[in-house]
């Protein structure tokens, strides 16, 4: 039997409110609440509950545990994910992966931690004038989290959708590497995806949200912030309503939470839907501008024996080549990793329908997959998208596909299908509604290049929302100051990937732990708290 | 691959979907006021009103030919599953795209929706998985963002459904998820 720290935790006695089931009214107070208890609000809440401070976390998602996670994609994706995994932009060009539960995107990511890359830092400091923007100042930072949530290379051998990377970029003479995971006793089962099923994954869910209720902070699962009640450049209160699922109707009782201080960390589409709803003191009109996704397209190739991309971490190999040798500010450069394959993402991702779509979904233990994360944000035909409002307070990405991108699109189709056909692989296709299966390099490189580049004909995933609460010192093109404070109200701030003025050009997690954790420490001693001792990773 | 197409077929081409997409347009109103109508959901359905599940059940079998079992009565029982898979997974999409895939179904529904845009003749309840497929096929590509948008909508929803269903996973090979024991 696997121990459920949550129910271990909820047996014990934490603080844990479910506020779908309210009947009536009802006021907490606290001296900082947190909208979001994702890698952004997770780290937050545990270092101001360490701190000595009240904290109370709003979760719109459920607090679901490893008891929960029975490794199905259809029990998974409408319980853990936004939109049952099917959030998508304004236009339905990009499907976007991003989680909704306790632990947000932590509790289903697929682990990969990577540091922000020195020349992304380096563009925030020239370009965004971030003077916090340097890997030297914080290496610290990265090192704590590290620490704090076992963050290590993985010793197992990569499975063999993650070998085939590494074998085709070995065949081609492309740089490439090991990824770091965030994991303790990891079993390499491979579904991380649908929650860890046995607690190895250090997600915010095992980590820090446990660590902050035990510090006595109080959580609010199925608690949507609806709005921020402010006046005088100070916010008095939030009111949440609760949310039964992701389907249902917001619930009639309120939930007032009065603080001293309020925190956003909803994501990068949650928090400046809160903003706008709030209509919260934005001059410069920059409140979810700017909103980045690393849009990702997907080459799958039929190799000539067992994949099983099921099986085994799913993320170990990346290759960074085509971000290391492109200027920043140059033609969209792209990483290369590789994804779980698993029926449900297989057969939405693979184009088309009917025989030919069942024909790719019957080689699906020999299927292999490469996934192109564009980095977007760093050349000026790559403004990234905008989050508005729906008329039901909802929100909406907006984000415009222009040829800048399409030129990165089908140059990483390129690359995937040249890397998969020096791996071995029989037949390639670029997952793309006008693509068919080629069966050699030339044949490929051929048929990509006449592929009409156009929204909703490629298929384009995201799995890192980031941007749209830009962080920096001059309100006219910062939302926040570099500390996270809102530039004009006094007692708000915004801890999450929404700072960054651009995507991060790697998995975001550990951009966002680092950047939470010093925030949060800056504000606990700007509350006048007690300096919180770092917590250690339990033995 | 797009096919060849020469100068007559393409402007034909573009001429019928500009008559295509001035009335989609009227169509679109008229399917949004009809899908708001009280009594959404089908009974025995949560999501799915009556026009999601006659327009399911007529493209079910276009979007999963083959992968289908092929004959009675486990290919009934798999329908079935997947259409009920469906209204789940249609149910836990947010208020605001269950209402826009309301309105896709009600669009469809309509007899005008029927012929003009999807280019089916017959009701959908009488209509064959070749007529189906045509439909497909036909929005797929769609000059129109909201045609390729639609059967993007409609064939990812119905491969979500059936691929997610154990019932599926034994013809392409997929083991299902690992007992948990001790390594």
């Amino acid at each position: 039997m696997i121990a459920d720290p949550i129910r271990d935790g909820l047996a014990a006695g934490w603080r844990v409110i479910d506020a779908a089931t309210l009947e009536s009214d009802r006021v907490l107070e606290a001296d900082v609440a947190i909208a979001g208890s994702g890698a952004g609000g997770g780290v937050t809440a545990e270092i101001l509950a360490l701190a000595g401070l009240k904290v109370v976390i709003v979760e719109e998602g459920p607090l679901k545990s490893s008891g929960d996670f029975r490794m199905r994609e259809r029990e998974a994706y409408p319980s853990l994910y936004q939109e049952s995994a099917g959030r998508q932009t304004r236009d339905k060009a990009i499907t976007i992966l991003q989680g909704r539960c306790v632990g947000g995107s932590t509790t289903v990511n697929w682990t990969s931690s990577f540091r922000t890359p020195p020349r992304t830092l380096a563009h925030w400091k020239s370009v965004h004038g971030l003077a916090s923007a340097d890997p030297s100042s914080l290496a610290p930072w990265f090192e704590r989290m590290e620490a704090r949530l076992s963050i290590a290379p993985w010793p197992v051998p990569p499975n063999e959708n993650n070998d085939i990377l590494r074998r085709g970029c070995e065949a081609l003479g492309y740089s490439h590497a090991a990824i770091r995971r965030n994991v303790k006793g990891c079993w390499n089962l491979g579904y991380c995806g649908m929650g860890c099923p046995t607690n190895a994954k250090q997600s915010m869910l095992v980590t820090t949200i446990p660590s902050a209720l035990e510090a006595g902070a109080t959580l609010v699962q199925r608690g949507r912030l609806e709005r921020l009640v402010h006046g005088n450049g100070r916010v008095s209160e939030a009111v949440v309503r609760g949310v039964a699922g992701p389907g249902a109707p917001m619930g009639h009782a309120r939930l007032t939470v009065r603080a001293r201080h309020f925190v956003l960390a909803a994501g990068s589409i949650g928090t400046p839907a809160i903003l706008l709803r709030s209509a919260v003191p934005d001059p410069s009109g920059l409140t979810g501008r700017r909103t980045f996704l690393h849009p990702t397209v997907v080459s799958a190739a039929v190799m000539p024996g067992p994949v099983e991309g099921y099986s085994g971490a799913p993320q170990t190999i990346y290759s960074d080549h085509f971000l290391d040798t492109l200027p920043v500010d140059g033609p969209m450069g792209y990483k290369l990793e590789a994804p779980p394959i698993h029926p449900i993402l297989a057969g939405i991702t693979l184009p088309g329908y009917g025989a030919d779509h069942g024909r790719w979904m019957r080689e699906f233990p020999k299927l292999q997959v490469l996934i192109a994360l564009l980095r977007d944000g760093f050349h000026p035909d790559s403004p990234g998208g905008t989050v508005r409002l729906r008329s039901d307070g909802s929100p909406e990405l907006d984000y415009p596909l222009g040829a800048y991108l399409w030129d990165g699109v089908r140059r990483a189709y390129l690359t995937m299908a040249e890397l998969q056909f020096a791996a071995g692989a029989k037949t390639v296709m670029a997952l793309h509604e006008d693509a068919g299966p080629a069966t050699t390099w030339a044949a490929a490189r051929e048929a990509i290049g006449r592929l009409p580049m156009a929204a909703l004909h490629a298929r384009v995933v995201s799995a890192h929302v980031m941007g749209g609460c830009p962080m920096g010192s001059d309100a006219a093109r910062a939302l926040v100051r570099e500390d996270g404070r809102h530039h004009h109200v006094e007692n708000l701030s915004v801890h999450d990937g929404s700072v960054f003025p651009t995507s991060i050009g790697a998995n975001p997690q550990l951009s966002i732990y680092a950047t939470a954790a010093r925030m949060a420490e800056g504000l606990a001693a700007a509350l006048g708290a007690r300096p919180a001792t770092p917590a250690r990773a339990a033995p | 691959m797009s096919g060849p197409r020469d100068a007559a077929f393409i402007h034909a081409t573009r001429r019928r979907f500009l008559a295509v997409g001035a009335a989609s347009g009227a169509l679109l109103a008229v399917a949004g006021w009809w899908s708001l109508r009280p009594g959404g959901a089908a009974p025995g359905y949560r999501a799915l009103g009556k026009d999601g599940v006659l327009v399911s059940r007529a493209l079910i079998p276009a979007i999963l030919e083959g992968a289908l079992p092929a004959a009675d009565p486990e290919r009934e029982t798999a329908i079935r599953h997947t259409l009920e898979a469906l209204d789940r997974a249609i149910a836990g999409l947010s208020p605001a795209v269950q209402a826009e895939i309301a309105q896709l179904f009600a669009l469809l529904g309509l007899a005008p929706g029927r012929w003009l845009l999807a280019g089916v003749r017959p009701r959908w309840a009488d209509a064959s998985t070749e007529e189906a497929a045509a439909f497909l096929r036909r929005w797929k590509d769609g000059r129109i963002d909201l045609m390729r948008a639609g059967y993007q909508a409609l064939t990812q929803l119905v491969i979500a459904a059936w691929y997610g269903s154990p019932l599926s996973w034994a013809a392409i090979g997929y083991p299902g998820a690992p007992r948990l024991s001790r390594p």
